[in-house]
């Protein structure tokens, strides 16, 4: 079992408000993904989870006990770090060997050399090195195992640092942002093989990151916190097709979304630059800001009434898209576009495109940045 | 390089090269005079060894020793007369235990001392902090006779206990180890409580083994000092010779009859010294190396 639950946690230091009364529920298994801006308080929600941190107010409960008042050491949590923190001076395999140790061994037989005397200490040798050689199968660390940190490169650090953290069995993992010091292609790899291991594991994940992508390909439900804040907890998709506000809906998406200035007449029916939607919007007779994603954009041939027109300023090939960054004629903002190769190459920068929306693509916030709906009607 | 490059070098070289042998001369003469014969020393004579004739020795037939007994090269006489005359090796092994069990306890209070003030997050933090740093200030003479009151009231005057306790609370070491710790990424002690261990655990276990080129560096500092601290001893060391630390043991071949035979003499000094500069070869490659943190990043 690994159930984590968080209610109304809040956390100051002195007069500065980190968190902000936020209720979570991890459930067992899951892959969940605390995701938001740098200083938004995901890591020091993880770390009063750890129990590194206390909170200043709320409750922590793991499996359904309140752990508020129990250290982190018996809390059967394992951490990653993004230092991945080894101990410098042991080799790989007693940096393994240390967690399994502090949790067998008691305190004579930690003691040097008198504690070798102790009769049941010979066993659970035996079955610590069975389970550091299971690790370090499994994460393909074996010939590691005799190496000191310092000569190991960054990926291989992280699977030791992974190591570490799975030889106790834990009821759940907690990593803070573990794929940020890698460089970018091993930390895609580290992405596919983290989702693996979590599913061979089955255990709970709780996974912090400023990366919205590594949130939205690894986790099982994401978790985004602004400003102390829980904004929204849902799916990756549903996160992605569904933001509840303004902020949510900016931070996660790479190329960023583009926000349109528009209005509602008094029947709800929405318009922006010289584009109407066919659907009507709940709020009437208010300015909006209408969010439309840069795939959710074409570049067309057409010119009619729902197209609008720009110049591209500039032109960014990733081989499988271009994205085109667009300065729409009212020069109001600049807009992403993305266009797929065969159709938009002979693009260049400069030159003057429409654009055409597809359609019930678009989402509508108020002026506050929440999150309007569209009428059924 | 060009002919401009090797005259700038060498200047630099010069410099260092007159540095170096203002600083060696002093043990130069130690080593020259415990080779010589009083003669040669008296008449600055010999260069390095002298002529290592074999003679009797007047000082030793005046102690009561038999001419035969007293008939040997300089070098001989000296290191030999030098332990006959003291106990040498008994002054040596007051000076280890002595200087050992000060570093000894020196680390065990600095240590814990240095973490919490490095790591830990307490109420009064700094104050305690800027108080280690006022400690630094005080000189020891200034609290000699105080202590000096205060250890004769215990009943401790001519005891070990007299050598080694007021020196056991080092604020050096609490200021030097804490800054070493204060560059001990935070997260490796989070790490360490994630796996289980305590407070102290951390501090013997993760801090420690990472500090040791800071360690080595303050044992250097320690061990010095009190190797060759003539003032505090000579203070509560009043009567019994079995607890003469080294310098004490030197004093010995002052005065008395023969109060300027220089060369058994020197040859304590010798046979004092030594260690230290054996122990500090010793150190210093594990001094160079160190444990650095690279594993960490």
């Amino acid at each position: 079992m690994g159930t984590i639950s968080l209610k109304n946690i809040s956390k100051s230091f002195g007069s500065t408000q980190v968190l902000n009364n936020l209720n979570v529920d991890i459930n067992d298994g899951e892959f969940l993904t605390l995701v938001g801006p740098s200083g938004c308080g995901k890591s020091t929600l993880l770390r009063i989870i750890a129990g590194l941190e206390q909170q200043t107010s709320g409750d922590v409960l793991i499996d359904n006990k309140n752990v508020n008042r129990v250290r982190a050491s018996e809390r059967d949590l394992a951490m990653v770090f993004q230092s991945y923190a080894l101990y410098p001076h042991l080799t790989v395999r007693r940096n393994l060997e240390t967690p399994l140790r502090l949790r067998d061994y008691n305190a004579f037989e930690r003691l040097p050399l008198i504690g070798n005397f102790s009769l049941s200490k010979k066993e659970k040798t035996e079955s610590i090195n069975r389970l550091v050689n299971k690790t370090s199968e499994t994460l393909k660390i074996s010939e590691l195992l005799d190496r000191k940190p310092g000569q190991l490169s960054g990926g291989q650090r992280q699977r030791v640092a992974l190591g570490r953290a799975m030889v106790r069995e834990p009821v759940a993992f907690l990593m803070d942002e573990p794929l940020s010091n890698l460089d970018a292609a091993l930390r895609v790899h580290m992405r596919s093989e983290l989702s693996e291991l979590h599913n061979s594991l089955k255990t709970t994940f709780v996974y912090v990151t400023h990366d919205q992508a590594e949130a939205l390909t690894m986790s099982s439900r994401m978790a985004v916190m602004i400003d102390g804040n829980l904004l929204q907890l849902d799916t990756p998709q549903e996160v992605y097709d569904n933001p509840s506000s303004l902020s949510v809906a900016q931070f996660v998406g790479s190329p960023k979304i583009n926000i349109f200035k528009g209005t509602a007449d008094s029947s709800g029916k929405v318009s922006f630059l010289n584009v109407n939607l066919k659907r009507k919007s709940s709020e009437s007779n208010t300015d909006l800001h209408i969010g439309i994603r840069p795939e959710h954009l074409e570049i067309t041939n057409e010119s009619n009434e729902n197209t609008f027109s720009g110049t591209v300023a500039y032109r960014e090939n990733l081989g499988s898209d271009i994205f085109f960054h667009v300065n729409i004629e009212d020069g109001s903002n600049k807009i992403i576009v993305r266009g797929l190769p065969q159709f938009t190459h002979q693009i260049s920068n400069g030159s003057n495109v429409n654009i055409k929306r597809v359609s019930d693509k678009a989402l509508l916030f108020n002026q506050a940045g929440m999150r309007v709906q569209f009428t059924n009607a | 390089m060009e002919a401009k490059q090797y005259i700038g070098e060498g200047w630099k070289h010069a410099i260092l090269i007159i540095g170096a042998i203002v600083v060696m001369l002093p043990f130069y003469m130690m080593v020259s005079m415990s080779l010589k014969s009083q003669q040669e020393i008296q008449s600055i004579s010999g260069g390095l060894i002298g002529a290592q004739e074999t003679q009797t020795f007047p000082v030793c037939v005046k102690t009561g020793y038999s001419e035969e007994t007293c008939t040997m090269k300089p070098y001989q006489y000296n290191y030999w007369f030098a332990f006959e005359k003291a106990p040498i090796p008994r002054y040596l092994m007051n000076g280890v235990i002595v200087t050992l069990s000060i570093f000894i306890i020196q680390v065990l209070v600095a240590l814990p001392c240095a973490y919490a003030l490095a790591k830990l997050r307490f109420y009064g933090r700094e104050f305690v902090f800027s108080m280690v740093l006022f400690c630094l200030l005080i000189p020891v003479h200034g609290i000699a006779l105080p202590l000096y009151v205060m250890l004769a009231q215990a009943g401790l005057v001519d005891t070990y206990s007299a050598l080694i306790l007021p020196w056991t609370i080092s604020v050096f070491g609490i200021f030097l180890m804490r800054q070493f710790f204060m560059t001990v990424p935070d997260e490796l002690i989070d790490a360490a409580r994630m796996d289980g261990m305590g407070e102290y655990a951390i501090v013997w276990k993760v801090m420690l083994p990472t500090a040791i080129p800071a360690l080595l560096a303050f044992a250097i500092f320690s061990v010095v000092a009190h190797w060759n601290d003539y003032f505090w001893p000579r203070m509560v060391i009043t009567g019994n010779r079995d607890l003469f630390t080294p310098p004490l043991g030197i004093r010995e071949f002052r005065g008395g009859i023969d109060s300027d035979e220089f060369g058994p003499m020197m040859a304590s000094i010798v046979t004092v010294t030594v260690p230290l500069i054996v122990a500090f070869i010793i150190a210093q490659k594990r001094f160079i190396e160190g444990i650095t943190l690279t594993g960490m990043k």
